[in-house]
């Protein structure tokens, strides 16, 4: 038992401490004067002064552009889910809209919103409303049947059969789409302000390039997206444990 | 009457958007019918087929590149649970930096042009498909690794004559899905990085004259191979040798 | 409450699958649906339910025809009927919510120990059992005092010795309710253990071949003569061997 919990955490620790020393290593080695080592990024993140205004920036639009999907989302899935006629009619549409990069709805997101925050907002929106319509439309059809059956036979209205049946038995696979769309609007997030904002860490990145090279704060900020989107990762993990019965 | 029906949402939503226009004047968001003219004129200037090409051309090479490496990978990871183990946290701590993060690296090691393209579809691929792949091998029943072993089989063996057919549904789901998701990244990639393709036909038409038509129609010929790709994938899955890894729940 | 079938007739597609069944179940009577699989005794008890329109023919439960689901009959399905992400209180409740809070209180509490789950009120299903997931379904069905209970092969997913004892707790609490019980079953012994009489169903398409009264005394021992010979009737009559 010790040795299972030993391998579990030494093994994995061992192996990121030795990737990291090989990065240094090899930095070291070449000779580069572009590629940063480890403490180069270290050091790089840690002065820059807007770091946390820009976190906090991207924090700001993805909650809000994901938010809003999941509050329109959900209602639209539950009844495209319900009502299999009207799934039918919408769902050449959304297969139709679906591959469309959210990026791709840039120009369309800076007319009706100009360059401000709304712009990434909207395309975060786009990128995290289809998975889940999609998800809590799947859930909604594949309840067993049993249980619709067993709420009409005690006499539920349509209203009550979907609160007190539907909404809870859907909640386990609902909570598993909005945690895989949550992961897309973090992706989506980094893509929108590579475009059009002057802050957030997806600017970082490219303004670190396009301003001076500063490739140090490249790979910070690659690090930094990865490890906050892993700790909301984490999270929404957390939430999904204790809603699945 | 019922094969109808599927038509009527995009119908609804192309007579929405003719509306909405309708009633905007000055608006620079263009009407169907111009959408739809745009289009006839990027294939009358023979730029149709050549966007779509290069597109899907770095969209090929970028995902079967990452073919090559994942299912090996993937399969390696899904059997070798002490491997898996000791790599998650780098698998974990990849997945959530959007591919297109990586721009800068991929400008500073291939340039701007095709080869960067590929390189950011090759990542964008990757790890959804060792993902995919190792997942499928957790889920490989264990009486039926447990029947190859039983008979003898070498770890190569077992490899090659249980592990890859009992995988290959799933892995199909997972690289449908995945070829989704660098049909997407495409696009994005194409924004920034080159000159040419659907995702440069948007950048372009945008900054080069405000031709929002053609920003639709770009938008439309994307949306429309999408849904042809996926449905290509999804003929794979008809397969007679493959249906038995489809029960329907 | 009394059930009548008059002349039910059901077709899927081309096939007929139950062609003309009547039937009258008294009040209080405990009737088992007996055949073999394919025989429709599920989609007769379905159409008895109301969530199934017959194509020709009526059930009539009192003297009211039935006309689509109702809590004044309710079906008891396998085990994983009971919601998941209830507790047993919660479950027996579930159907509760024209009454009162105490009226509640008191409903559950009386069906919780009738159906011997007294201690796990606050257990999800996915701790109990699956004989104590089939009593919890039952408990569900009873608080909402209907006059007619279906249950369609309630056992079938339990092991054989929980079987056994299930069937004595259903004629237990039968005994104790007094409710009409029509029961859906495939399985012959289990048919002549619980009930009054015996429909035995053929299949393909199903028609009402023979109706067997079980006119054994509870408790009933199996190796009461009369219950043997019973039981061989009904073997024969579905054209069963007799040894393996």
């Amino acid at each position: 038992m010790r040795r299972e919990l030993l391998e579990r955490i030494a093994l994995p620790l061992g192996v990121t401490v030795a990737l990291i020393a090989a990065w240094h290593l090899a930095v070291a080695v070449s000779g580069t004067s572009i590629f940063p080592a480890p403490a180069d990024v270290v050091r790089g993140l840690g002065e820059q002064p807007r770091l946390g205004g820009y976190i906090r920036d991207s924090l700001f639009r993805v909650a809000s552009g994901y938010l809003v999907a999941v509050v329109l989302g959900i209602p639209i899935g539950l009844a495209l889910g319900w009502w299999s006629g009207l799934a039918r009619a919408a769902n050449p549409l959304i297969q139709m809209l679906r591959p469309i990069s959210p990026l791709a709805w840039m120009p369309l997101a800076v007319i009706w919103f100009g360059v401000s925050n709304l712009a990434p907002i909207f395309l975060i929106f786009l990128a995290s409303f289809f998975p889940v319509v999609v998800a809590t439309m799947n859930g909604v059809r594949n309840i067993p049947p049993m249980y619709v059956q067993a709420g009409r036979n005690f006499g539920l209205s349509t209203a009550a059969l979907l609160r007190r049946v539907v909404l809870p038995a859907i909640l386990p696979r609902v909570a598993v789409g909005l945690r895989i769309s949550f992961g897309i609007a973090w992706l989506v997030l980094v893509a929108a302000e590579m475009i059009a904002v002057d802050s957030g860490l997806g600017y970082l990145i490219i303004d670190a390039r396009n301003a001076g090279q500063r490739y140090d704060l490249v790979v910070g900020g690659m690090l930094l997206i990865g490890i906050i989107g892993l700790a909301l990762d984490g999270l929404l993990r957390m939430v999904e444990r204790r809603v699945t019965w | 009457m019922r094969r109808l029906v599927p038509l009527t949402g995009i119908a609804a939503f192309v007579a929405v958007w003719h509306v909405v226009v309708a009633l905007s004047p000055g608006t620079l968001v263009p009407a169907p019918v111009e959408a739809g003219r745009a289009l006839v004129e990027l294939a009358e200037k023979g730029l149709l087929v050549r966007y779509v090409v290069a597109s899907l051309f770095r969209v090929t090479w970028g995902y079967l590149a990452a073919l090559f490496v994942a299912i090996p990978l993937g399969v390696l990871l899904g059997l070798w649970r002490r491997g898996e183990r000791a790599f998650n946290p780098i698998l974990q701590l990849l997945r959530p930096i959007s591919p297109l993060a990586w721009i800068p690296m991929a400008i500073l090691w291939f340039g701007v042009g095709d080869l960067s393209a590929m390189f950011l579809i090759f990542l964008a691929s990757l790890l959804p498909l060792v993902t995919s792949t190792i997942h499928a091998v957790h889920g490989i029943e264990a009486q039926h690794l447990a029947a190859g072993r039983n008979f003898g089989l070498t770890h190569e063996e077992l490899v090659r004559s249980v592990v890859l057919p009992a995988i290959l549904p799933q892995l199909i789901v997972g690289m449908r899905l995945t070829l989704g998701i660098a049909w997407l990244v495409v696009v994005a990639a194409e924004m920034i990085a080159v000159n040419s393709g659907l995702g440069f036909l948007i950048v372009d038409a945008r900054n080069a004259g405000n031709r929002y038509d053609l920003v639709v129609a770009g938008m439309i010929l994307i949306g429309v191979i999408g849904v042809g790709l996926d449905l290509l994938m999804r003929q794979l899955e008809r397969l007679p040798s493959l249906r038995w890894g489809y029960a329907t729940g | 409450m009394k059930v009548e079938f008059r002349n039910i007739s059901m077709t899927y597609g081309t096939n007929l699958v139950l062609d003309d069944i009547s039937l009258s179940v008294a009040e209080g009577e405990f009737v088992c649906l007996l055949g073999p699989s394919g025989c429709g005794k599920s989609t007769l008890l379905n159409i008895a339910g109301g969530f199934v329109k017959p194509e020709r023919g009526e059930v009539r439960i009192g003297d009211e025809p039935v006309t689509g689901p109702d809590p004044r009959r309710i079906f008891v399905f396998q085990e994983r009927g009971v919601f998941p992400w209830l507790t047993v209180e919660q479950n027996i409740a579930f159907g509760l919510f024209r009454q009162t809070e105490a009226e509640r209180r008191s409903r559950v509490a009386h069906y919780v120990s009738l159906v011997g789950l007294r201690g796990f009120e606050k257990a999800y299903p996915r701790e109990l059992s699956g004989g104590m997931k089939q009593r919890l379904e039952v408990a569900r069905a009873l608080a909402v005092d209907p006059d007619v209970l279906y249950l369609d092969e309630p056992f079938g997913a339990l092991d054989s010795i929980t079987r056994l004892q299930m069937r004595r707790e259903l004629l237990r609490i039968w005994q104790a309710e007094k409710k009409t019980i029509l029961f859906v079953t495939h399985d012959i012994d289990e048919s002549v253990q619980l009930a009054d009489r015996v429909v035995v169903l053929s299949a393909r398409p199903g028609r009402l071949r023979r109706i067997v009264d079980i006119d054994v005394p509870h408790p009933r021992d199996f190796s009461d003569p009369r219950y043997i010979a019973l039981r061989d009737e009904i073997f024969c009559e579905i054209g069963l061997a007799h040894q393996v």
